[in-house]
């Protein structure tokens, strides 16, 4: 689902984010991707969402080369990608169910089927409750998991995660971790960056670590059967 | 063949049923299989207009959460509206006057002193047949005499006068459809040529002039126009660049989630569009203001000039195109803005 093949990305500062850096992520499968800060993990999923370009080398997506992605191509592009932001991205100025409904409002879904996939995602992340309400006042946990209902509602092949636990107690880590495989169990193709080596090293899922804007290690841990 | 066919029909009975509709989503999140999004599906016509009228709607709303900013920017560009506007209309009704006028131009044919009133009457006479002639009144020399001692107030120097000094005139009313200026000339030139005519003038030269003038007038009020719809591209272009700027974080957000240039750019545009509008109808409501305080003292003077002439306010065609005009700016500012900054704002 994704290749990199040699990818190098140096900023404008000169400072190299990714140094020839080749890897495969297959469909269907859920990998999580961690290093050190600085390791390259957030200009990797940059990279993929298109926010970046690589200085080298060539990205590929469900086959489709990304460097031949034009600038008016990048949104259709963006809608087979849902992104999960470590800060939320919501927009604290409509409700749940309008922040959910984003994405199918861009894509040009009618009302009912907007109504109705809104619904489906929230009562996926257990928030139907709440689809009236303003992010505002949900904890940090639930404003996460409207993220996440945004993410999936327009039912994307990929799914990329930046630190999805990054502020969140093991408890509730884990239970987005579950999230996450309930969506990769039907069939979607989850990246997850994060550095909560202790949550990942316990789940049965392959793991890439970068470091130095190249690829240290992939494999399974060490306590997980293979 | 038949074989197939009883095989597919065993394979949908085995098949479990579909589970129930109106059970609760929680079982109905189903995956489907990918589609593959190398092209975006393109909403329906029906969608797609609703959500241009979800926008507009939205867009006036937002609008309405700051009365005072907005009515503030609606009443610069009504302001910069109704200038150009009240100077056309004005303009227009200055035309209808000297129109007016020049329906009633006529010709001043002044006879010979020593054609007898008899000759005078025959030639009117002859005159009236020709096509191009409404009427023709003689007024003899008798006449005109008495109305010169009435209206000029030198009668006591006529009385002076051993002889009367007037010509008697045939007053030449022409068909007023024929009356081009062309029209008017050469019908001038043959009433020049007619025997016992001393002199043929024309009252419709200063109606030529007035006419040249209200065009200079009617340049200037377009260079006027034009500069002040420049303004209102302006002040459209620079709210709206500010509207972008605070709401960076949600165009930030849309484009990360796959919005088109054109989506984002749409609640902008709109936005635009009401404050044409808005201007536009307070720039209607400034020059109907303004034409309802001049008309009584209008219709006073013209009174003073034995005319029944009133002034005229923005007619229904003429609003029309204010309005027309009003949100064709605001779209167009906003359009230049929204081009200029949107490209600047990318997630990072």
């Amino acid at each position: 689902m994704i290749r990199f093949d040699n990818v190098s990305k140096r900023y404008p500062g000169g400072f190299d984010a990714l140094r020839g850096l080749s890897l495969h992520v297959p469909a269907g499968q859920l990998t999580f991707l961690t290093g050190h800060s600085g390791a390259g993990k957030s200009t990797l999923l940059k990279l993929v969402s298109l926010i970046e370009r690589p200085t080298s080398g060539n990205i590929l997506i469900d086959g489709q080369n990304l460097n031949r992605v034009t600038r008016r191509q990048i949104p259709f592009v963006r809608r087979k990608v849902g992104i999960i932001f470590q800060n939320h991205q919501l927009l604290f100025d409509r409700t749940v169910f309008d922040n959910v409904a984003l994405p199918l409002i861009i894509a040009g879904h009618d009302h009912r089927e907007i109504g109705r996939r809104v619904r489906a995602a929230l009562d996926k992340v257990g928030l139907l409750k709440h689809e009236r309400a303003y992010p505002h006042p949900l904890s940090g946990g639930e404003q996460q998991r409207v993220g996440i209902a945004r993410a999936v509602v327009n039912r994307p092949p990929l799914l990329l995660a930046d630190e999805p636990t990054g502020n969140l107690d093991p408890e509730l880590s884990r239970e987005i971790m579950q999230l996450f495989e309930q969506f990769n169990q039907v069939g979607v193709t989850v990246l997850i960056a994060t550095h909560d080596i202790d949550l990942i090293s316990r789940m049965n899922h392959p793991i890439l670590i970068l470091k130095a804007g190249r690829l240290q290690a992939a494999g399974y841990a060490r306590g997980a059967a293979p | 063949m038949i074989g197939r066919r009883s095989r597919k029909r065993g394979a949908a009975v085995r098949r479990p049923a579909p589970p129930p509709r109106n059970r609760k989503p929680r079982g109905g999140w189903r995956w489907p299989a990918w589609p593959q999004l190398r092209w975006p599906r393109l909403a329906s016509p029906r969608v797609y207009a609703a959500r241009h009228l979800q926008v507009l709607l939205e867009s006036l709303g937002r609008l309405t959460h700051q009365p005072a900013a907005s009515l503030m920017t609606a009443a610069v560009i009504g302001i910069a509206l109704a200038l150009p506007s009240g100077l056309l209309t004005l303009l227009d009704n200055l035309q209808r006057l000297s129109l007016s006028w020049e329906g009633t131009a006529s010709i001043s044919v002044f006879l010979n002193q020593e054609l007898e009133a008899e000759a005078g009457q025959a030639l009117a006479g002859e005159l009236r047949g020709w096509p191009e002639i409404d009427e023709v009144r003689y007024i003899s020399r008798a006449e005109a005499l008495a109305e010169f001692r009435e209206h000029s107030g030198f009668g006591e120097v006529l009385d002076a006068l051993e002889t009367n000094p007037l010509p008697s005139v045939l007053v030449v009313e022409p068909v007023k459809s024929d009356l081009t200026p062309a029209g008017a000339e050469s019908l001038l030139q043959r009433l020049q040529a007619l025997e016992g005519a001393e002199l043929a003038q024309l009252d419709l030269q200063w109606v030529q002039r007035f006419a040249a003038l209200m065009e200079i007038g009617r340049r200037g009020v377009l260079v006027v126009g034009a500069l002040l719809g420049l303004a209102v591209l302006l002040i459209v272009g620079n709210t709206i660049r500010l509207d972008i700027q605070n709401r960076r974080e949600e165009i930030e957000v849309t484009k990360l989630i796959g919005g088109t240039d054109a989506f984002i750019r749409r609640p902008f545009l709109y936005t635009g569009f009401w404050y044409g509008v808005g201007g536009a109808l307070l720039a209607w409501l400034l020059v109907q203001l303004a034409f309802l305080l001049l008309r009584g003292p209008v219709a006073r003077l013209a009174g003073l000039y034995d005319s029944s002439f009133l002034l005229q306010p923005l007619g229904f065609v003429d609003s029309l195109n204010l309005l027309l005009a009003g949100a064709l700016l605001g779209w167009l500012g906003s359009g230049l803005a929204v081009g200029r900054h949107l490209r600047e704002i990318e997630p990072s």
